[in-house]
């Protein structure tokens, strides 16, 4: 049995970033790891993934990037030995290897099991990531069997792929990469698009995280939004991490022969069956991007930014005027079916009661329970919680609240 | 009940916001409340003439009475060998949508503040009736395509307009029932 102050649960950059953190306010604490620092980017990202985020957006406590290429996007290996570094320079106490088999309530702090043995802590801070599972249609499992399925963490490389068509479902970031590198590699692609966020990837001659960034959109609280609820369940932006274009969107796609479809509402004997809801999600789509442009305008003309590009507005996204409403999975056409329907963090080894009856995890601005913190969710306290460049704020906050809270204890 | 305000800065277009946002809190509280069941009773008349009567429904955990009963007849027009007593089936779902569609567009202004002076929501189904004639099997029964022609009068931009009527689609009970799957069970007692 080890008692420590503190545990913090994975070692990827919202784990590292606490590190520091607790480190500075020299609070004792371990870093539990399943794998290696950084090991769902080594292990649950395909190949040609890259950040979404350019380089200079990837401050984390004590840390920035220091390369020669600022705006570039970091590959998955470039990413795994950032964090790598990272953990080097301040000396984070990992355990790698270590598997968390169940957290409990221990007195007035926790237990933590763990495959190395347990770990008795006052404070448990859990970074073990949002995007630890796929979230599926319940219908995924109406899938005839002979057709291949797929998910973002399973998924390398086109090489995977057998023959004949991909279903591709979901156009956030996710799905429209993955249609575009299978409809590259000459499969025929049908993506189902549902609720999607388009945007440019560079405006003006500055990259759209640049724009979201000194406006002030990425540093927006919880307490500027309707519905903190709505605004986790955001899905991500419509980005690649690359400048080869200066917009990835759905008319991209389909200038390159993708077809595209509702959102997958169903199986129903073996069809597919899409929504014919197309039309208003893409206008929609359309009008929220105009939106957010306006706001960069108005912010460019308020702070007088002189000599950068003029305003530009891409056309609106083209919907064929009676998309597929159903596809028959039976015929053989689609060998592969690509679940690009968003992520979920997996907290089943959490034995407290701290969950919604959705079975989310419910937290105050990333505080749980009494010493239990939650780290790199979606709008955890703000709008780029879930970013690399956001989760170090969440950090400093939290550590600053679980200080508090252990001074408090003592006295 | 007029909507036309006096007051100027008040938005009023009938709909009560405040309600709507408290139900909404109310059934994050309490999920069940937030089971409703709607039915409708039809009787057949003659021919294919049949009327609707439309009454009680379950909500917020029980059985509600309405103070007066409605009723939707349906027929067929002439040309199908009918009396045209009342508008086709098809013709009410054409409606129920637009309805679904011009209430949301009123709501969501509302909650936008956005004064509404006029709204006409024009609705149009294609029907192929080979269909239900059961003369081709590629030909569906229902709709092949379905278009609703907007024209609102309000204090807001076009880019505002058209963001409140897709708002009003994201949230419409019968846009969804008309553009994605239902399970729908039918018994004999």
């Amino acid at each position: 049995m080890k008692q420590i102050s503190t545990v913090i649960v994975g070692a990827g950059q919202a784990g590292l970033a606490m590190s520091k953190c607790l480190a500075d306010r020299s609070i004792a604490h371990v870093v539990i790891e399943r794998g290696e620092v950084a090991n769902s980017w080594s292990h649950e990202r395909w190949d040609s993934l890259k950040l979404l985020t350019p380089n200079w957006q990837t401050r984390l406590p004590g840390f920035a990037y220091a390369g020669s290429d600022s705006d570039g996007f970091m590959s998955m290996p470039q990413i795994v030995s950032h964090l790598q570094f990272y953990a080097q320079k301040i000396t984070a106490p990992i355990e790698e290897r270590t598997t968390v088999l169940s957290a409990t309530a221990h007195g007035t702090g926790y237990c933590v099991q763990t495959s190395r043995g347990n770990w008795y802590c006052d404070n448990l801070v859990i970074a073990s990531g949002a995007c630890a599972q796929v979230r599926q249609p319940q219908f995924a499992q109406s899938i005839p069997n002979h057709i291949t399925q797929l998910t973002p963490l399973n998924y390398r490389n086109p090489s995977q792929l057998g023959p004949g068509g991909v279903l591709v479902v979901g156009a956030s970031a996710t799905g429209v990469q993955l249609a575009l590198e299978m409809n590259a590699a000459g499969h025929k692609v049908i993506l189902a698009a549902g609720q999607h966020i388009r945007v440019p990837r560079q405006y003006r001659g500055f990259d759209i995280q640049w724009w979201m960034d000194r406006t002030g959109v990425l540093d927006m609280g919880l307490d500027e939004v309707d519905d903190p609820n709505r605004a986790r369940r955001v899905p991500s932006l419509q980005l690649i991490g690359s400048k080869a274009r200066p917009i990835m969107d759905l008319n991209a796609l389909q200038a390159d022969g993708v077809e595209i479809v509702g959102r997958l509402a169903g199986i129903r004997d073996g069809r597919a069956l899409f929504s014919g809801s197309l039309t208003n999600h893409c206008a929609l789509s359309d009008l929220k991007m105009n939106r957010l442009l306006d706001g960069f305008d108005d912010w460019a003309a308020a702070h007088k930014l002189e000599n950068i590009a003029a305003p530009h507005r891409h056309a609106a996204t083209s919907v064929s005027s009676n998309p597929r409403l159903q596809y028959d999975l039976n015929t053989g056409s689609i060998g592969t079916i690509v679940w690009a329907t968003g992520y979920q963090p997996n907290f089943s080894w959490l034995q407290l009661p701290v969950f919604d009856s959705k079975g989310r995890l419910q937290h105050d601005s990333g505080v749980v329970a009494p010493g239990l913190y939650v780290l790199g969710l979606p709008f955890l306290r703000r709008r780029k919680s879930a970013l690399l460049d956001g989760v170090g704020g969440d950090a400093e906050a939290l550590a600053d609240h679980l200080t508090l809270h252990a001074t408090t204890h003592a006295a | 009940m007029t909507h036309a305000n006096t007051n100027e800065g008040v938005i009023d277009n009938g709909v009560n916001t405040e309600a709507l946002i408290g139900a909404r809190c109310a059934f994050a509280e309490t999920p069940e409340a937030a089971a409703f069941t709607f039915r409708s009773t039809c009787d057949w008349v003659d021919g294919t003439e049949s009327i609707n009567s439309i009454n009680g429904y379950f909500g917020l955990g029980q059985d509600h009475e309405r103070k007066q009963t409605f009723k939707i007849a349906s027929d067929h027009p002439e040309v199908f060998a009918a009396k045209d007593s009342a508008p086709t089936p098809p013709e009410i779902v054409l409606a129920a949508l637009a309805s679904c569609l011009t209430g949301g567009v009123a709501a969501v202004a509302q909650h936008r503040g956005i004064q509404l002076r006029g709204v006409k929501a024009i609705v149009e189904g294609d029907v192929d009736v080979r269909g239900i004639l059961g003369m081709d099997p590629d030909i569906r029964n229902g709709f092949g395509a379905v278009r609703v022609r907007f024209e609102i009068d309000a204090d807001a931009s076009d880019a505002d307009i058209r963001a409140l009527v897709a708002q009003s689609q994201k949230r419409s009970a019968v846009f969804d029932l008309i553009t994605n799957p239902t399970n729908v069970h039918v018994d004999v007692a």
